[in-house]
């Protein structure tokens, strides 16, 4: 078992699902609720990961972010650290391809909640920001937790980008779908059963949790 | 909501499997042929010069020679292996899916490759590659993963002759096979890397750096074998002959590779 390997993939999960969440709800909000000009075109932009292959992703990565790149060298200038053979490189693309997974779950809770309780909630005079809390974010509770359980679940997963950009580097960029994939190449067939099985179970109990919550929460609102 | 979260559960594998898609049996008569990746330019001259004789141009896939090697045992519809190594083919005949032990080829050689730009000399010890990865001027060096690719192995036994492992250890970035540890230096992303002589000198890398060969006597040699597979076609069995031939020879030696 390569805990270091697993240990860095529930680190990329958790910073994912922590970065991400605050960006779909601002993101969300407006696609939900409002019309502007070029929203058809922000909903195109969110969904596009689902259809991505992670290697277009790692291509530009690569390529247009890598050290030779303008952006790269500024990334590098500003941070001190590189987005290529880094976990900072493993986190930007993480956020990107799972942007769908967080943003329409919660755009479709924020859908669900009925025009009137925001009416209400203007009427006593509360503030955008304060109606935000107190009933928009309670009320779109199960979008909200699927976003969380599917970003979590979804970055465990991720293997191309990381295969492309990561460098395999122990503790830093090798995640634990990359060591099952070393333990597979290198006949180590054991080592890979027992990775596997591992993250067979978390994705299980994570989805589950899932089930079991918006079930609940379902019943408790009806 | 049910409804939405499948979509959202399955949309992931139908992507995927539309982007991957299944594997395609052979049809016609083109051998399916899994070679080292060592061998991506080498081997697609070779197809030419075989082709030029009126046979169907074998369809080539690169990879590790390790990632083969299982692929192979677990039932891959190759017809050829081309590793770049023999404890591969001995896998694979171990297996009963190799139709004899197989044919040494080629003997690989090591270079080592500077990214343009990175102030690092190619002396004859790679005593600058150490002293570079001390003082900040080597952030990363790319070498094949040692796991399941020989010229990753055999890239550590150098590095390990020459005393620089523990000063470069910490710097190692893993190509997980020797196209993407050379494509890593190419980028740009890392300042060198051990790489295989063939993809060094390869014309995609002239303008991106410079090479020096490693002397053989810092690894076990990297002998190079190919071995048909059980069920092989016609095409795979003229091509295994053909590489066995002089022009094929002297097409190999012309990348970089030494005679078997």
């Amino acid at each position: 078992m390569d805990w270091p390997a697993l240990w860095l993939s529930l680190k990329l999960a958790v910073c994912t699902t922590l970065l991400l969440l605050p960006l779909a709800v601002l993101l969300a909000r407006p696609l939900a609720w409002s019309r502007f000009a070029g929203k058809g075109m922000v909903e195109a932009l969110v969904a596009l990961p689902l259809v991505l292959p992670p290697t277009v992703l790692g291509f530009y990565l690569l390529y247009a972010f890598g050290g030779n790149s303008w952006f790269g060298q500024a990334y590098s200038a500003i941070t001190g650290r590189a987005l290529v053979f880094s976990f900072d490189g493993l986190l930007a693309a993480s956020l990107i391809f799972n942007l769908p997974f967080a943003v329409q779950p919660i755009q479709r809770g924020f859908d669900a909640i009925p025009r009137a309780a925001r009416e209400a909630a203007w009427t006593c005079g509360l503030s955008s920001w304060r109606t935000l809390w107190r009933v928009e974010l309670p009320l779109a509770w199960p979008g909200l937790l699927s976003a969380i359980v599917l970003t979590f679940a979804h970055t465990l997963g991720e293997f191309g980008v990381v295969l492309m950009v990561g460098g395999n580097i122990s503790a830093e960029t090798r995640t634990v779908a990359i060591a099952i994939y070393d333990r597979v190449q290198a006949f180590d067939e054991g080592g890979a059963a027992n990775m596997s099985a591992l993250l067979v179970a978390i994705s299980f109990v994570a989805i589950g949790i899932l089930h079991l919550l918006t079930r609940r929460i379902g019943r408790s609102d009806a | 909501m049910g409804k939405f979260l499948y979509l959202l559960l399955i949309a992931p594998f139908v992507a995927q499997s539309i982007v991957i898609g299944p594997a395609r049996a052979a049809p016609a008569a083109a051998a399916n042929v899994a070679a080292a990746a060592d061998l991506q330019y080498a081997l697609a001259e070779v197809v030419r010069a075989f082709a030029a004789g009126g046979e169907p141009p074998p369809r080539l896939s690169f990879g590790s020679s390790g990632a083969f090697a299982h692929q192979i045992v677990s039932g891959a519809p190759f017809e050829l292996f081309l590793s770049a190594d023999e404890s591969y083919v001995a896998q694979v005949h171990r297996a009963g899916r190799a139709e004899d032990a197989g044919t040494a080829y080629a003997t690989g050689r090591l270079a080592l490759f500077i990214g343009r730009g990175s102030a690092i000399a190619a002396d004859r010890d790679l005593a600058d590659i150490g002293r570079a990865a001390r003082d900040g001027r080597l952030k990363h060096l790319a070498i094949a993963n040692p796991e399941h690719a020989p010229y990753g192995r055999a890239a550590r036994e150098a590095l390990q002759h020459v005393g620089i492992w523990p000063l470069v250890e910490t710097k190692l970035v893993l190509g997980e096979n020797a196209a993407q540890a050379a494509q890593f230096v190419a980028s740009g992303n890392a300042q060198a890397g051990i790489l295989p002589l063939s993809l060094a000198r390869a014309p995609a890398l002239a303008d991106r750096g410079a090479f020096m060969t490693l002397p053989q006597s810092w690894h076990a040699p990297l002998r190079q074998r190919m071995v048909l597979l059980k069920g092989a076609g016609e095409n795979a069995r003229r091509f295994y002959l053909f590489l066995s031939q002089p022009e094929a020879g002297a097409i190999l030696a012309r990348h970089g590779f030494g005679p078997p």
